[in-house]
Protein backbone atom coordinates (compact mmCIF):
# COMPACT_ATOMS: atom_id res chain seq x y z
CA UNK A 1 0.00 0.00 0.00
CA UNK A 2 2.87 2.78 0.83
CA UNK A 3 4.69 1.78 -2.53
CA UNK A 4 1.22 2.67 -4.23
CA UNK A 5 0.93 5.99 -1.67
CA UNK A 6 4.14 7.22 -3.42
CA UNK A 7 3.74 6.33 -6.84
CA UNK A 8 0.38 8.35 -6.72
CA UNK A 9 2.06 11.27 -4.57
CA UNK A 10 4.99 11.13 -7.19
CA UNK A 11 2.50 11.65 -9.95
CA UNK A 12 0.84 14.60 -7.91
CA UNK A 13 3.89 16.11 -7.85
CA UNK A 14 4.40 15.43 -11.63
CA UNK A 15 0.75 16.64 -12.88
CA UNK A 16 1.70 19.81 -10.26
CA UNK A 17 4.25 20.87 -11.96
CA UNK A 18 3.55 19.95 -15.80
CA UNK A 19 -0.11 21.82 -15.17
CA UNK A 20 1.84 25.18 -14.66
CA UNK A 21 4.50 24.43 -17.17
CA UNK A 22 2.14 23.13 -20.17
CA UNK A 23 1.61 26.46 -23.01
CA UNK A 24 -1.57 24.95 -24.49
CA UNK A 25 -4.32 26.07 -21.68
CA UNK A 26 -6.55 22.86 -22.99
CA UNK A 27 -3.57 20.78 -21.63
CA UNK A 28 -3.39 22.48 -18.22
CA UNK A 29 -6.97 21.98 -17.02
CA UNK A 30 -7.09 18.36 -17.88
CA UNK A 31 -3.56 17.98 -16.02
CA UNK A 32 -5.76 20.27 -13.68
CA UNK A 33 -8.07 17.62 -13.62
CA UNK A 34 -6.17 14.56 -13.16
CA UNK A 35 -4.49 15.74 -10.36
CA UNK A 36 -7.71 16.45 -8.90
CA UNK A 37 -8.45 12.64 -9.42
CA UNK A 38 -5.34 11.38 -7.98
CA UNK A 39 -5.99 13.47 -5.45
CA UNK A 40 -8.89 11.98 -4.82
CA UNK A 41 -7.68 8.49 -4.47
CA UNK A 42 -5.06 10.02 -1.92
CA UNK A 43 -7.64 11.04 0.20
CA UNK A 44 -9.51 8.04 0.24
CA UNK A 45 -5.81 6.28 1.52
CA UNK A 46 -5.66 8.79 4.12
CA UNK A 47 -9.20 7.61 5.03
CA UNK A 48 -11.18 10.93 4.28
CA UNK A 49 -13.69 9.55 2.11
CA UNK A 50 -16.05 12.12 2.75
CA UNK A 51 -13.50 14.54 1.45
CA UNK A 52 -12.60 12.42 -1.50
CA UNK A 53 -16.13 12.47 -2.39
CA UNK A 54 -16.62 16.15 -3.30
CA UNK A 55 -12.77 16.53 -4.38
CA UNK A 56 -14.04 14.38 -7.35
CA UNK A 57 -16.83 16.49 -7.80
CA UNK A 58 -16.42 19.56 -7.48
CA UNK A 59 -12.00 19.26 -8.49
CA UNK A 60 -12.65 16.62 -11.28
CA UNK A 61 -16.27 17.27 -12.16
CA UNK A 62 -17.19 21.19 -11.47
CA UNK A 63 -14.22 22.83 -11.65
CA UNK A 64 -12.78 21.29 -15.14
CA UNK A 65 -16.22 21.92 -16.96
CA UNK A 66 -16.32 25.81 -15.72
CA UNK A 67 -12.74 25.82 -16.43
CA UNK A 68 -13.60 24.82 -20.26
CA UNK A 69 -16.71 26.89 -20.38
CA UNK A 70 -14.33 29.99 -19.90
CA UNK A 71 -11.61 28.65 -22.18
CA UNK A 72 -14.58 28.83 -24.92
CA UNK A 73 -16.20 31.74 -23.94
CA UNK A 74 -12.69 33.79 -24.50
CA UNK A 75 -11.55 31.86 -27.80
CA UNK A 76 -8.74 30.44 -26.36
CA UNK A 77 -9.80 26.43 -27.77
CA UNK A 78 -8.51 26.83 -31.29
CA UNK A 79 -9.29 24.07 -33.41
CA UNK A 80 -6.55 22.09 -35.51
CA UNK A 81 -6.03 22.44 -39.02
CA UNK A 82 -7.01 19.57 -40.49
CA UNK A 83 -9.95 19.07 -38.47
CA UNK A 84 -11.77 22.71 -39.89
CA UNK A 85 -11.01 21.31 -43.13
CA UNK A 86 -12.85 18.24 -42.52
CA UNK A 87 -15.49 20.14 -41.56
CA UNK A 88 -15.19 22.09 -44.26
CA UNK A 89 -15.72 19.09 -46.74
CA UNK A 90 -18.19 17.55 -44.81
CA UNK A 91 -20.63 20.79 -44.97
CA UNK A 92 -19.74 20.92 -48.71
CA UNK A 93 -21.27 17.14 -49.03
CA UNK A 94 -24.14 18.17 -47.35
CA UNK A 95 -25.04 21.27 -49.51
CA UNK B 1 -57.19 76.02 -18.53
CA UNK B 2 -58.56 78.99 -18.20
CA UNK B 3 -60.13 80.50 -21.38
CA UNK B 4 -58.62 83.91 -21.49
CA UNK B 5 -55.70 82.81 -23.52
CA UNK B 6 -57.17 81.06 -26.56
CA UNK B 7 -54.92 77.18 -27.30
CA UNK B 8 -53.66 78.90 -30.47
CA UNK B 9 -52.28 81.79 -28.62
CA UNK B 10 -51.07 80.12 -25.73
CA UNK B 11 -48.93 77.64 -28.07
CA UNK B 12 -46.98 80.62 -29.21
CA UNK B 13 -46.08 81.53 -25.55
CA UNK B 14 -42.15 80.67 -24.20
CA UNK B 15 -44.04 78.76 -21.17
CA UNK B 16 -45.87 76.12 -23.15
CA UNK B 17 -42.52 75.83 -25.05
CA UNK B 18 -40.46 75.35 -21.80
CA UNK B 19 -43.43 73.08 -21.12
CA UNK B 20 -43.10 70.82 -23.41
CA UNK B 21 -39.02 70.94 -23.15
CA UNK B 22 -39.36 70.14 -19.28
CA UNK B 23 -41.99 67.18 -20.11
CA UNK B 24 -39.53 65.72 -22.78
CA UNK B 25 -42.01 66.12 -25.74
CA UNK B 26 -39.77 68.47 -27.83
CA UNK B 27 -36.56 67.67 -28.73
CA UNK B 28 -34.59 71.14 -28.63
CA UNK B 29 -31.96 69.95 -31.37
CA UNK B 30 -34.70 68.40 -33.70
CA UNK B 31 -34.47 70.49 -37.20
CA UNK B 32 -32.46 73.43 -35.63
CA UNK B 33 -29.02 71.07 -35.67
CA UNK B 34 -27.70 68.76 -38.47
CA UNK B 35 -27.43 65.44 -36.87
CA UNK B 36 -25.10 62.42 -38.31
CA UNK B 37 -25.13 58.81 -36.71
CA UNK B 38 -21.49 58.71 -35.84
CA UNK B 39 -19.05 56.84 -37.13
CA UNK B 40 -17.17 53.61 -35.90
CA UNK B 41 -14.36 54.65 -34.26
CA UNK B 42 -11.35 52.92 -35.60
CA UNK B 43 -8.12 54.43 -35.38
CA UNK B 44 -5.93 53.96 -38.71
CA UNK B 45 -2.70 52.13 -39.11
CA UNK B 46 -0.59 54.77 -39.73
CA UNK B 47 -2.02 56.60 -36.36
CA UNK B 48 -1.39 54.15 -34.38
CA UNK B 49 2.43 52.77 -35.68
CA UNK B 50 3.15 56.85 -35.03
CA UNK B 51 1.51 56.92 -31.77
CA UNK B 52 4.11 53.52 -30.53
CA UNK B 53 6.85 55.33 -31.87
CA UNK B 54 5.97 58.37 -30.01
CA UNK B 55 5.56 56.54 -27.13
CA UNK B 56 8.94 54.90 -27.65
CA UNK B 57 11.16 58.42 -28.20
CA UNK B 58 9.18 59.54 -24.94
CA UNK B 59 10.47 56.29 -22.80
CA UNK B 60 14.06 57.44 -24.23
CA UNK B 61 13.95 60.67 -23.41
CA UNK B 62 12.62 60.78 -20.33
CA UNK B 63 14.74 57.66 -18.87
CA UNK B 64 17.42 57.60 -21.62
CA UNK B 65 18.37 54.03 -20.07
CA UNK B 66 21.77 54.29 -21.66
CA UNK B 67 22.84 57.11 -19.80
CA UNK B 68 20.76 57.12 -16.72
CA UNK B 69 23.42 55.65 -14.45
CA UNK B 70 20.74 56.34 -11.93
CA UNK B 71 18.00 54.44 -13.12
CA UNK B 72 20.39 51.56 -14.25
CA UNK B 73 21.50 50.74 -10.76
CA UNK B 74 18.05 50.98 -9.33
CA UNK B 75 17.42 47.77 -12.42
CA UNK B 76 20.31 46.29 -10.86
CA UNK B 77 19.70 46.45 -7.41
CA UNK B 78 16.29 45.68 -7.85
CA UNK B 79 16.78 42.47 -9.30
CA UNK B 80 19.58 41.50 -6.64
CA UNK B 81 16.78 42.64 -3.98
CA UNK B 82 14.37 40.52 -5.49
CA UNK B 83 16.82 37.59 -5.26
CA UNK B 84 17.35 38.16 -1.77
CA UNK B 85 14.29 38.69 -0.53
CA UNK B 86 13.08 35.68 -2.02
CA UNK B 87 15.88 33.36 -0.48
CA UNK B 88 15.33 34.80 2.89
CA UNK B 89 11.65 34.39 2.56
CA UNK B 90 11.88 30.53 1.45
CA UNK B 91 14.84 30.23 4.48
CA UNK B 92 12.14 31.91 6.80
CA UNK B 93 9.85 29.21 5.80
CA UNK B 94 11.53 26.08 5.88
CA UNK B 95 12.99 27.73 9.51
CA UNK B 96 9.09 27.57 10.59
CA UNK B 97 8.14 24.07 9.21
CA UNK B 98 11.64 22.16 10.92
CA UNK B 99 10.17 24.31 13.99
CA UNK B 100 6.77 22.40 13.58
CA UNK B 101 5.92 19.80 15.84
CA UNK B 102 6.29 16.07 14.00
CA UNK B 103 2.81 15.45 12.72
CA UNK B 104 0.55 12.75 14.70
CA UNK B 105 2.80 12.77 17.89
CA UNK B 106 0.06 12.79 20.96
CA UNK B 107 1.56 15.72 22.63
CA UNK B 108 1.15 17.74 19.54
CA UNK B 109 -0.97 21.45 20.77
CA UNK B 110 -3.78 20.19 18.16
CA UNK B 111 -4.71 17.45 20.35
CA UNK B 112 -5.73 19.26 23.50
CA UNK B 113 -9.09 19.25 25.14
CA UNK B 114 -11.52 20.46 22.38
CA UNK B 115 -11.10 17.30 20.03
CA UNK B 116 -11.06 14.91 22.98
CA UNK B 117 -14.86 16.41 23.92
CA UNK B 118 -15.67 15.80 20.78
CA UNK B 119 -14.74 12.53 20.11
CA UNK B 120 -15.31 10.87 23.46
CA UNK B 121 -18.66 12.98 23.76
CA UNK B 122 -19.71 13.55 20.31
CA UNK B 123 -22.12 10.78 19.69
CA UNK B 124 -23.89 11.50 22.76
CA UNK B 125 -24.20 14.69 22.40
CA UNK B 126 -25.09 15.13 18.73
CA UNK B 127 -26.60 11.97 18.32
CA UNK B 128 -24.22 11.18 14.56
CA UNK B 129 -22.88 8.50 14.19
CA UNK B 130 -20.40 10.64 11.58
CA UNK B 131 -17.99 12.19 13.86
CA UNK B 132 -17.26 14.62 11.00
CA UNK B 133 -20.97 15.77 10.51
CA UNK B 134 -21.75 15.95 14.37
CA UNK B 135 -19.00 18.67 14.70
CA UNK B 136 -19.52 20.73 11.57
CA UNK B 137 -23.31 20.92 11.71
CA UNK B 138 -23.86 20.50 15.59
CA UNK B 139 -20.80 22.07 17.46
CA UNK B 140 -20.06 24.39 14.11
CA UNK B 141 -23.11 24.52 12.76
CA UNK B 142 -22.71 28.58 12.50
CA UNK B 143 -19.45 28.37 10.47
CA UNK B 144 -21.72 26.62 8.22
CA UNK B 145 -24.18 28.61 7.59
CA UNK B 146 -21.50 31.34 6.83
CA UNK B 147 -20.00 28.77 4.26
CA UNK B 148 -23.65 28.27 2.94
CA UNK B 149 -23.66 32.03 2.85
CA UNK B 150 -20.61 32.42 0.69
CA UNK B 151 -21.84 29.82 -2.23
CA UNK B 152 -25.12 32.12 -2.28
CA UNK B 153 -22.78 35.81 -2.22
CA UNK B 154 -20.93 34.03 -5.24
CA UNK B 155 -23.91 33.39 -6.96
CA UNK B 156 -24.99 36.69 -7.09
CA UNK B 157 -21.25 38.23 -7.64
CA UNK B 158 -21.09 36.03 -11.14
CA UNK B 159 -24.75 37.39 -11.55
CA UNK B 160 -23.44 40.63 -11.37
CA UNK B 161 -20.48 39.79 -13.74
CA UNK B 162 -22.15 38.21 -16.21
CA UNK B 163 -25.62 39.88 -16.59
CA UNK B 164 -27.01 40.15 -19.87
CA UNK B 165 -29.44 43.33 -19.81
CA UNK B 166 -30.44 43.14 -23.50
CA UNK B 167 -33.10 40.30 -24.56
CA UNK B 168 -32.07 40.39 -28.14
CA UNK B 169 -28.10 40.23 -27.43
CA UNK B 170 -28.82 37.36 -25.17
CA UNK B 171 -30.59 35.09 -27.84
CA UNK B 172 -27.66 35.89 -30.31
CA UNK B 173 -25.40 35.10 -27.74
CA UNK B 174 -27.29 31.79 -26.98
CA UNK B 175 -27.41 30.62 -30.68
CA UNK B 176 -23.83 31.42 -31.11
CA UNK B 177 -23.05 29.03 -27.85
CA UNK B 178 -25.10 26.31 -29.63
CA UNK B 179 -23.34 26.29 -32.61
CA UNK B 180 -20.09 25.48 -31.52
CA UNK B 181 -21.32 21.78 -30.41
CA UNK B 182 -22.96 19.00 -31.94
CA UNK B 183 -26.59 18.66 -31.13
CA UNK B 184 -28.40 15.98 -29.94
CA UNK B 185 -25.32 13.89 -29.82
CA UNK B 186 -26.42 10.30 -29.23
CA UNK B 187 -23.25 9.05 -27.47
CA UNK B 188 -23.64 11.78 -24.93
CA UNK B 189 -27.24 11.68 -24.87
CA UNK B 190 -27.09 7.73 -24.67
CA UNK B 191 -24.42 7.81 -21.42
CA UNK B 192 -26.71 10.85 -19.81
CA UNK B 193 -29.75 8.86 -20.12
CA UNK B 194 -27.50 6.06 -17.83
CA UNK B 195 -25.91 8.37 -15.83
CA UNK B 196 -27.99 10.75 -14.38
CA UNK B 197 -30.55 8.90 -12.30
CA UNK B 198 -27.52 7.11 -10.48
CA UNK B 199 -26.04 9.93 -9.81
CA UNK B 200 -29.03 11.88 -8.45
CA UNK B 201 -29.56 8.56 -6.97
CA UNK B 202 -26.07 8.77 -4.94
CA UNK B 203 -25.96 12.40 -4.05
CA UNK B 204 -29.49 11.94 -2.33
CA UNK B 205 -28.26 8.87 -1.02
CA UNK B 206 -25.16 10.72 0.69
CA UNK B 207 -26.99 13.65 1.97
CA UNK B 208 -29.51 11.83 3.57
CA UNK B 209 -26.92 9.64 5.18
CA UNK B 210 -24.59 12.08 6.31
CA UNK B 211 -25.12 11.86 10.04
CA UNK B 212 -24.77 7.76 9.26
CA UNK B 213 -21.23 7.51 7.16
CA UNK B 214 -18.82 9.36 5.08
CA UNK B 215 -20.82 12.45 3.37
CA UNK B 216 -22.81 15.41 3.87
CA UNK B 217 -24.47 18.17 2.16
CA UNK B 218 -21.65 19.55 0.87
CA UNK B 219 -20.19 16.56 -0.72
CA UNK B 220 -23.72 15.05 -2.16
CA UNK B 221 -25.50 18.71 -3.56
CA UNK B 222 -21.68 18.72 -5.08
CA UNK B 223 -22.58 15.25 -7.04
CA UNK B 224 -26.31 16.35 -7.88
CA UNK B 225 -24.96 19.57 -9.28
CA UNK B 226 -22.25 17.54 -11.64
CA UNK B 227 -25.13 15.28 -12.69
CA UNK B 228 -27.64 18.78 -13.22
CA UNK B 229 -24.57 19.94 -15.80
CA UNK B 230 -24.25 16.36 -17.92
CA UNK B 231 -27.89 16.47 -17.87
CA UNK B 232 -27.68 20.24 -19.41
CA UNK B 233 -25.21 19.48 -21.91
CA UNK B 234 -26.66 16.05 -23.34
CA UNK B 235 -30.28 17.55 -23.86
CA UNK B 236 -29.68 21.61 -24.06
CA UNK B 237 -30.32 24.30 -21.75
CA UNK B 238 -34.77 24.21 -23.37
CA UNK B 239 -35.06 20.48 -21.70
CA UNK B 240 -33.57 21.60 -18.31
CA UNK B 241 -35.32 24.61 -18.17
CA UNK B 242 -38.02 22.90 -17.51
CA UNK B 243 -37.80 22.01 -14.28
CA UNK B 244 -34.70 24.22 -13.15
CA UNK B 245 -34.36 28.10 -14.31
CA UNK B 246 -33.05 30.96 -12.52
CA UNK B 247 -36.46 31.57 -10.55
CA UNK B 248 -36.40 27.91 -9.45
CA UNK B 249 -32.53 28.61 -8.00
CA UNK B 250 -33.73 31.74 -6.36
CA UNK B 251 -36.51 29.98 -4.61
CA UNK B 252 -34.75 27.10 -3.61
CA UNK B 253 -31.72 28.74 -2.28
CA UNK B 254 -33.38 31.11 -0.53
CA UNK B 255 -36.36 28.46 0.92
CA UNK B 256 -32.79 26.50 1.84
CA UNK B 257 -30.68 29.02 3.72
CA UNK B 258 -33.81 30.60 5.52
CA UNK B 259 -35.18 26.82 6.56
CA UNK B 260 -31.00 26.13 8.01
CA UNK B 261 -30.99 29.82 9.78
CA UNK B 262 -34.10 29.31 11.34
CA UNK B 263 -33.51 25.57 12.62
CA UNK B 264 -30.27 27.06 13.99
CA UNK B 265 -31.36 29.96 15.68
CA UNK B 266 -34.10 27.59 17.52
CA UNK B 267 -31.15 25.41 19.04
CA UNK B 268 -28.70 28.55 19.53
CA UNK B 269 -32.66 30.20 21.50
CA UNK B 270 -32.68 26.58 23.64
CA UNK B 271 -29.19 26.41 24.20
CA UNK B 272 -28.34 29.38 25.22
CA UNK B 273 -31.29 30.24 27.33
CA UNK B 274 -30.94 26.38 28.99
CA UNK B 275 -34.18 25.06 27.72
CA UNK B 276 -34.69 21.10 26.91
CA UNK B 277 -34.55 21.15 23.08
CA UNK B 278 -37.71 19.70 21.85
CA UNK B 279 -35.99 17.56 18.89
CA UNK B 280 -35.17 14.34 19.96
CA UNK B 281 -31.76 12.70 19.35
CA UNK B 282 -32.92 9.23 18.20
CA UNK B 283 -31.35 5.90 18.50
CA UNK B 284 -27.85 6.66 16.85
CA UNK B 285 -27.94 4.82 14.00
CA UNK B 286 -31.59 5.32 12.12
CA UNK B 287 -32.60 7.13 9.34
CA UNK B 288 -34.70 9.88 11.77
CA UNK B 289 -32.08 10.58 14.26
CA UNK B 290 -29.38 12.91 15.50
CA UNK B 291 -31.72 16.21 16.03
CA UNK B 292 -31.53 18.71 13.62
CA UNK B 293 -28.64 17.38 11.35
CA UNK B 294 -30.54 15.95 8.75
CA UNK B 295 -32.55 18.83 8.05
CA UNK B 296 -29.27 21.13 8.12
CA UNK B 297 -28.07 18.30 5.98
CA UNK B 298 -30.70 18.40 3.61
CA UNK B 299 -30.54 23.01 3.34
CA UNK B 300 -26.91 23.00 2.40
CA UNK B 301 -27.28 19.99 -0.33
CA UNK B 302 -29.94 21.83 -1.96
CA UNK B 303 -27.68 24.91 -1.77
CA UNK B 304 -24.72 23.76 -2.75
CA UNK B 305 -26.52 21.65 -6.04
CA UNK B 306 -28.32 24.89 -7.58
CA UNK B 307 -25.06 26.79 -6.90
CA UNK B 308 -23.09 24.48 -8.90
CA UNK B 309 -25.71 24.42 -11.94
CA UNK B 310 -26.29 27.82 -11.75
CA UNK B 311 -22.92 28.50 -11.70
CA UNK B 312 -22.40 26.52 -15.12
CA UNK B 313 -25.55 27.62 -16.43
CA UNK B 314 -24.30 31.67 -15.80
CA UNK B 315 -20.53 30.97 -17.49
CA UNK B 316 -22.76 29.43 -20.47
CA UNK B 317 -24.83 31.93 -21.55
CA UNK B 318 -24.73 34.69 -18.69
CA UNK B 319 -27.08 35.66 -15.67
CA UNK B 320 -30.54 37.32 -16.03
Amino acid sequence: MTIFTCILLGFLVVCAVAASLSKNLLNTILIFMSYSLVMSIIWILLESPDLAITEAAVGAGVTTVLFVVTLKKIHAVIRSNDDSEEKEEGNKENE
Amino acid sequence: MSKKVSQEQYEKTFSYKFKRWLDGARDPFLDTVEMKPQKEFCEEEEVVRQHDEDRKQHIRHVYDMEHNAEMRIFHRVYKIFSILFCVFLVAMLLEAVSELPTFGEPDNPVNNEVAERYIEKGLQETGAINIVTGMILDYRAFDTLGESHVLFIATCTVLILLRVDKKESRDADETDDRSYEPKDDVILQTAAKLLVPPIFIFGIYIILAGHLGPGGGFSGGAVIGAGLILYQNAFGFAKTEEFFTAKTYRIMSFGALACYSIAKSYSFYTGANHIESMIPLGTPGAILSSGLILLLNICVGIVVAGTMYTFYAMFRKGGH
